[in-house]
């Protein structure tokens, strides 16, 4: 086929040595031809329409006409992305295989220096019993609250291109998750569903510049609000602001999660972080703090979903009563 | 005929867009990923003109608003996307010329492109970030598409030369 088009061309022109700078010459037509009528028309309206598209999503909020659209999208490309990421599993496996060598010397490395800083941390333990005891109360609470879990696996994550920390999970509503439901792994607190389709579920990670969470100070129970910083660093960061202005958070001290009303969107009790650095302005009396969370966000993959206990799906639901077998969290 | 020809554009396209999402976070640095259905849009543009590269840049942009892990607001990266195949098809001449003039094609609508995206962000207060983060991100998505464009950018511009409407051949 394309070895037959040029040929009727080449008769037209009548001269073959023209072959070459015809096409250019065709090419320079249409280039010409493009920059009137019809076409403009067209990538005006296409521009127009981007426009609308934006004014109509940004001014509607919560309820927006175009969730239909979104939805529909989702459950097409949901799945989709499901199986591409499926299919990729053993090749990211096979990478973090060789990749593991490097990790396995670091480990040593970081590992030593955590055992001599432990061994000095030994002498201090009177006074972290008390700290302890706080703490264990905390997690306790976390395990007795009547809650259970879906497991899920990361399938997808937006570019940091649209400066939004979102990813897909591939488990929907069929599983029982729905909007707002408080999304952690073994580390601690990932972030909470904004939308579910059938089949996949979109999460905003606790590192977005929109998402914020209530938190709780391990140590001395005040409570405040931890905002994401959305920065692109390997390990992401996030702010917290007490409502107590007087109290200054001490460095190491342990955020959970303060919990919302209903469990909707975190349910209370989940590690967030711990304090790297205490910071305040001279504008402001209140201290700020900068937490390190727990999770891992660039390395995500099995996370568990907060769903109600007496949830039906087509997925097995972790009860939170199985403590024996680590499903606490 | 026609519809078979839109129907495989649109199939790449959504290629681009799931293995942006889906496979290449495997290889995201700071979480930046190549933007390929930028490559696919500007290819587009160069191969068949504003028109079609805008139609093209439309359609990939709402795939990357509405697909699933994206919590924007609907049509920011298509009216980023639909801007740079104006601007892609401005220079097309040019661009399919030299190798190296498609390369810079690329670079400069992976910069307006990401840009445009930031901006709009700003304007609506929609995941605003810090403008030393924003220029790092642009940073690293522009060398991301600088790095993908030489492997992909030859091939899809053939790819979409060939599937021209035949009464354009004439």
């Amino acid at each position: 086929m394309a070895t037959k088009r040029p040929r009727p061309r080449m008769g037209n022109v009548k001269s073959p040595s023209l072959g070459r700078p015809v096409t250019d010459d065709d090419d320079r037509t249409r280039f010409g031809r493009e920059r009137g009528g019809s076409s403009r028309t067209v990538v005006g309206l296409l521009v127009a329409a981007s426009l609308t598209l934006i004014t109509v999503d940004a001014a509607s909020g919560e309820d927006s006409p175009i969730d239909p659209a979104r939805a529909v999208v989702g459950n097409i490309v949901g799945p989709i992305e499901s199986t591409t990421a499926t299919a990729v599993r053993p090749f990211h496996e096979t990478l973090a295989y060789f990749s593991s060598n490097d990790d396995l010397r670091a480990d040593v490395a970081r590992l030593s220096a955590q055992n001599s800083r432990l061994r000095a941390d030994v002498e201090q333990v009177p006074l972290d019993r008390n700290r302890l005891a706080e703490l264990d109360g905390l997690t306790t609470t976390a395990g007795q609250t009547d809650y259970a879990l879906v497991a899920a696996r990361v399938v997808a994550m937006g570019p940091m291109q649209s400066f939004s920390r979102t990813v897909t999970i591939d488990a929907g509503t069929s599983s029982g998750i729905h909007q707002n439901m408080t999304v952690l792994n073994n580390d601690g607190l990932v972030g909470r569903v904004i939308s579910a389709t059938r089949t996949t579920a979109n999460v905003v990670l606790v590192l977005d510049t929109d998402s914020v969470v209530g938190g709780r100070l391990g140590s001395n129970m005040e409570i405040g609000f931890l905002r994401g910083r959305g920065v692109t660093s390997d390990r992401g960061r996030l702010d917290l602001d007490l409502v107590d202005h007087s109290v200054a958070p001490a460095k190491g001290d342990v955020v959970v999660t303060w919990g919302s009303q209903h469990s909707k969107p975190y349910v209370a009790g989940i590690p967030i972080g711990k304090v790297e650095s205490v910071y305040s302005t001279p504008r402001e009396l209140a201290k700020h703090a900068v937490i390190d969370p727990f999770v891992d966000f660039t390395s995500l993959d099995v996370v568990g979903v907060v769903v109600p206990r007496r949830t039906q799906g087509d997925r097995l639901v972790i009860n939170g009563l199985a403590n024996k077998s680590g499903g606490r969290r | 005929m026609n519809l078979q020809r839109t129907g495989v554009a649109g199939i790449v396209v959504l290629v681009a867009v799931i293995l942006q999402v889906a496979v290449f976070n495997l290889f995201s640095v700071n979480g930046v990923v190549p933007n390929l259905a930028l490559v696919v849009v500007v290819a587009a543009s160069i191969a068949r003109g504003a028109q079609f590269g805008a139609v093209v840049g439309f359609v990939a942009g709402l795939l990357l608003d509405l697909a699933p892990p994206a919590d924007h607001v609907a049509g920011r990266w298509a009216l980023a996307l639909v801007l740079i195949a104006i601007l892609a098809g401005r220079v097309r001449a040019d661009a399919r010329r030299s190798p190296i003039a498609g390369l810079a094609t690329v670079a400069v609508c992976s910069f307006i492109a990401t840009s445009v995206f930031a901006l709009s962000g700003v304007v609506l207060g929609d995941h605003g970030l810090a403008a030393g983060e924003m220029m790092q991100v642009i940073g690293i998505a522009l060398l991301w598409d600088i790095a993908v464009a030489p492997l992909l950018l030859p091939g899809l511009v053939a790819f979409f030369e060939r599937t021209r409407p035949a009464e354009l051949a004439l």
